[in-house]
Parts: C-alpha cells; structure tokens; sequence
C-alpha cells in the first residue's frame, strides 16, 4: 500500500473563495432580511412606512413638538398643540382626589407597598414567595384599611366619599381582582359539583349577575340595597360598590376558570383518586394548576375588562381617575382642555392594562412544562 | 404450573386481598357487570382479558372506587367498601392503579409526581418522599429523569414512571388497567418488564391486559370476562391449551392465530 496525496482523499488545489456570507445580523441585516428582501417588498414597505409617518406626525407634532408642558394656568398654554399643564395643575387630584393634603403620604405608602408587593411576586428570583404572598393577602390589606381609612392609631380619619381619582381607581381594580379570583374559583368548582344543592345555588348566582349589566348592579348597590336593610345601620356607599364589582365579576370569573376546568381529562382526576388524594388536594394540586394555566388569556381578560370598567362607579357619585377629570373640565381655569384630559386617562388605563397583558404572556410561557395534551 | 408461580413466596397465600361478591353495575340501563365473583388472595397475579366492552376495565375500577356500583359488595384487605369518602379514600391508599393513558400529571416533573401522594395523604416529610420516590424510581430504570417533566418522556417511559408514582404508596394490591395498550409495539417490554419484575417479588395484581405472554408467564389465573359476565378462570396453562367454553376458544384463536 502506497501512500500518495494524488488519490482523490485529499485534494491539491485551493478551494475558489466563497461569497462572502448574508449579513442577517444588527439593523441592517434586519432591514434587509425583513423589509427590503425584493424589489416589490421595498416599494410595500416604504409605502407603508410613508403612510404611518403622514398618520403618526400630526399626532406627534400635537402631543410633543408644539405641546407645553410647564405651567400654573391656562396661560401657560401658548402652542399650538396640546397643553400639558392641565393635567400637571390638576394631578394632584387626578392621584387622589380630595383626600386631605396633609394624610396623602398615607396613600403615597400604600401606593409603595402595593408597587413592591407586586413587583417582589412577579420577579420569578425574589425569594420567600409564599411569605410575601401571604402577606400581600392578609397583611397588606390590613394595613391599607387602617392606612387609608384612618380614625384609629392617632391617624386623621378620611371618609370614603373624600377619596377619589387613580388612588380610587386602584383601591376599586386590586379589591375586584383580589376578590373575584378565589370567588370564580368556587363558583367554577361548586357549578361542577356532584351535590345538587351546591350546583343549584352556583348556577343561579353566577347566572344571576352575569345576566344584570354593571350599571344595574351599581345602581341597586347604591340606591336600592339601603332600601331594604333596616334605617340605623349604613353601609359605606364605597363598600357597596366593591362587594357589587367583585359579585359581578366572579360569576365572569367563573365561566372562565369553568371553560379550564372542563379542558382537563378526567384522567387526570382519576389518578388523583387513585392514589387516595381528596377532593380539595386534587383540586388544589393537580386540577387548578392546570387548568388555571390554560385559561391565563382569559382571566386576565377579565381582569382588564374589570380595571378599565372600574370607571362606571361615576354614575354613583364615586369620583374615580376618569370622573376627577371630567370634573376637572368644568373648571372655569381650564375650559377646553377636554382633549388632553380624556388622551392622558386613556394613557393611564392603557399602560395599567398592557402591563397586566405582558405580564400574563411572559406567565403563560414559564408555566410551559412541553406538555401538550 | 410456571415456574413464576412456584418461585413465588406462599406465606399468606390464602389472605384475602380483593373479595368481590354478587356486583352488578349499570350504566343506564345497560347492564355492564353481571354478578361477579371474584376473591383475590395476597400474592396472587390475575390477568383479566375479553373483548372490549366486555366490563373488564369498569370490573377492576370498581375495586378502587372509579366507578360506582349498584349491588354486591367489595372488600379490599378486609376493608368493606361503602359511600363513605373516608373509606373510599382509606382503600385507594391501599390499591395502586396504573393507567392506560399513564395520567401523569403533566404540571409536576416525574419526582414531584412521585412525591405528591406520599407528602398530602401519607403526611411524610418532603425529604422522605424523595429518598421513597428516587428507590422506586430506580427500581423501574428511570431515576435519571427525575427532574423532566412528564411531557419529555417517551411513552414507555411515563408508564414506567406511572408504576413508580403507584409503588410509592406501597400498596398491597396493584390494578392495572390495559398498561401496554397505548404504547408503541417497541417499547411494551420495558413496562412488561418492570410488571414481570413487580409481580415475581409477591405484589397482587390484576391487570387488564391483552398481552398474552406475560399471562402464561406470570398470571396464577387468567380471567375470560364477556358481556360483563365471567366466562372462565382458569391457570394459564389450562386456559390457553384447554378452554372450555366455546366463546373463551373463539376468542382465543382470534388474538393467538394471526
């Protein structure tokens, strides 16, 4: 055996240089690979890029080149485009409505722990979950009633008709969410239930409010329910309106949860049974979970249903973000200014409802174990 | 007799594990289970076949409660079965059940799969759980994937899991409940292995199978059920070299003669 490097193993010449490879990488690659892949694409593109400039620009030019931004009265305003200085005039009470200036750290702190708690429960490396949850449930809330209310721990005491703009908004959205969950839980499991009786109650409560449109549950709460309770005893108008919000919602809630709940194979129930679990072990470990899971998009469906329809308590006199800035508009100083008003409450839903949606889908994908049934 | 069966360990033989005495069942006004009898003494391996529809599957979930029946009576290890969620819960901690379609649950990895059972009902420790989980794991060649979820897993491999998750309850009476029925032809052995292993070391069982080769090697008697009665009990020799009904031979060549 000879060895020789003229078989065809190895070869002798060099290899012709190549092309030198597509640039698919940074924006230009982007550019390219996305928006410029063919002469036709090119012209699509910069039409629709020339389009969406010709539509965004004026919006521009109105909310930031030829806006003010800065100051103390409607003198202030002197471009053409929109003037900021409203709302910067009337933030104070588009946060917390007539809450009395001196106790608005008070609001200010339950705004932080909220914030925190929130933030702490959604950053999957923050440790302790179970403690922080458990005090975001039953702690917190504590502390935000004597907080908020007052009357007692030398704090000044502030009705509920003195609160009002986002911090009412808030107060109104955490209560509905926080309560209409566990609520809709319950009713789901209770509708599926074997008992006759439980079935029959859940059905006709979650057909009953699902049935009545919110506007009627609000009016009841606030002009009918005093009506039938006896004279001496008052229940806060606010109070009325919460219970009201969260019944509403947890029959919602509980279709939602009913529709995950069904996507479940009875297998699963069926190996929870075998192996002696009980009935609120299988549910609360096996059943929920997955079901929970499945139906994110539409629990947190609901969820921003309710935050953006928190704004109907206006027809009872409750004054929330968007109602302060509606009375905002009367004022006298401020005529005409109804655009900017009504353009920044929508900015403030939209960023609360966009992060509640984010949020949801950055869920949905670390709950995902590449199970798929 | 096998030589499964002579191996096999006689002590408490004659203990009964399973007494299934007069049970009828219907569903509407079909009548699924006909009067069956059947006692299962501790330590003995029943394979129960027929054809489908034949009540075979509803026969042994009634044992665990799956399925309700409407007369008769059920013992598991003494326990009489009645409506009561607490004795139905007390005989399921007793009864092992593997699945056709595993059931695993898809939300927890395989060891937490194992563990679950072990830490709400049996109320032992997590860390005890786990060292349980991992031996039973490792006896059915799978401890390496403790950490995947079910979903990652071949099928033969979340029967075998499956298994496990059962076996760590250490119940006196395994059900099996057609294993092998959803799995793709090459991987049947490795969950008929873990069974042959299962049933050499003295566990009770009855499976619903149609795996004819693990009946002549492990069964001490096969069941023939059809139309919700049964047919023929007999030891597997018996059974498949000399059946005695009609409807036992006509589906016997049916399954043997391809």
């Amino acid at each position: 055996m000879t060895a020789t490097t003229s078989n065809s193993t190895f070869r002798t010449e060099m290899i012709e240089a190549r092309r030198a490879p597509d640039q698919r990488r940074g924006v230009s690659g982007w550019l390219r690979a996305n928006l410029f892949s063919s002469p036709l694409n090119s012209v699509v593109s910069i039409v629709v890029i020339l389009v969406i400039a010709r539509l965004i620009w004026p919006l521009l030019e109105w909310a930031v080149i030829d806006a003010n931004f800065i100051g103390a009265s409607r003198d202030a305003c002197t471009g053409a485009g929109a003037c900021w200085a409203f709302i910067g005039a009337r933030f104070d009470s588009i946060i917390y409505g007539f809450y009395p200036e001196g106790a608005r750290w008070r609001v200010d702190i339950v705004f932080a722990m909220l914030a925190i708690l929130v933030a702490w429960l959604a950053v999957p490396r923050l440790p302790q979950k179970k403690w922080v949850a458990l005090f975001a449930l039953v702690g917190f809330p504590i502390i935000a009633y004597f907080l908020l209310l007052g009357g007692s721990f030398g704090l000044e005491y502030v009705p509920t008709r003195a609160w009002g703009g986002l911090m009412l908004t808030l107060t109104i959205a955490v209560v509905g969410i926080v309560g209409s969950l566990p609520i809709g839980i319950l009713l789901a499991l209770g509708r599926r239930s074997q008992m006759p009786f439980v079935k029959a109650v859940c059905v006709i409560f979650i057909e009953f409010w699902r049935g009545v449109p919110l506007i009627t549950v609000l009016f009841m709460a606030s002009v009918m329910l005093p009506l039938f309770v006896p004279g001496n005893i008052e229940f806060d108008k606010l109070l009325r309106a919460l219970v009201g919000i969260m019944l509403f919602w947890s029959a919602y809630m509980a279709e939602v949860i009913r529709s995950g709940l069904q996507a479940i194979s009875k297998g699963q129930d069926e190996a929870g049974k075998a192996l002696g679990l009980s009935y609120w072990h299988r549910m609360g470990l096996i059943i929920l979970p997955q079901a929970l899971k499945l139906v994110i998009p539409g629990i947190v469906n609901t969820f921003i249903a309710l935050f953006k329809d928190t704004s109907l308590v206006l027809i009872i006199g409750l004054l929330d973000m968007l109602a302060i800035i509606r009375a905002g508009l009367t004022d006298t100083n401020w005529l005409g200014f109804s655009t900017e008003g009504y353009v920044f409450a929508a900015l403030v839903y939209w960023v609360f409802c966009f992060s509640m949606s984010r949020y949801s889908q950055y869920i949905e994908r670390r709950l995902n174990t590449g199970h798929k049934n | 007799m096998t030589e499964a069966t002579a191996s096999r360990p006689t002590a408490g033989k004659d203990t009964p594990m399973v007494e299934i005495d007069h049970l009828n069942k219907w569903y509407g006004d079909f009548h699924v289970l006909r009067d069956i009898n059947l006692t299962v003494s501790k330590g003995e391996r029943i394979v129960v076949c027929g054809p489908s529809g034949s009540g075979k599957s509803t026969m042994i979930r009634c044992i665990n409660h799956l399925e309700e029946h409407q007369q008769g009576a059920i013992a598991v290890n003494g326990i009489p079965m009645n409506n009561d969620v607490k004795r139905i819960e007390q005989i399921r901690r007793n009864v092992g059940m593997v699945f056709q379609h595993f059931n695993l649950f898809p939300h927890l990895t395989v060891l937490e799969n194992c563990c679950l059972s072990q830490i709400w009902v049996q109320k032992k420790p997590r860390a005890e759980a786990e060292k349980t989980a991992m031996e039973y794991l490792d006896r059915v060649q799978i401890a390496n994937q403790a950490q995947k979820y079910p979903g990652q897993l071949s099928g033969g491999q979340q029967q075998r899991v499956a298994i496990a998750r059962a076996l760590c309850m250490r119940p006196e009476v395994m059900l099996f409940d057609e294993p092998t029925s959803a799995l793709d032809p090459e991987m049947i052995k490795e969950v008929l292995d873990v069974m042959i292993e299962l049933a050499h070391e003295g566990m009770t069982m009855l499976c619903v199978t149609h795996e004819m080769g693990f009946a002549k090697t492990v069964a001490d008697r096969v069941i023939f059920m059809d139309q919700g009665q049964i047919i023929e009990e007999a030891p597997p020799t018996e059974f498949f070299n000399n059946p005695r009904s009609e409807r036992t031979q006509l589906f016997l060549s049916q399954i043997l003669g391809h």
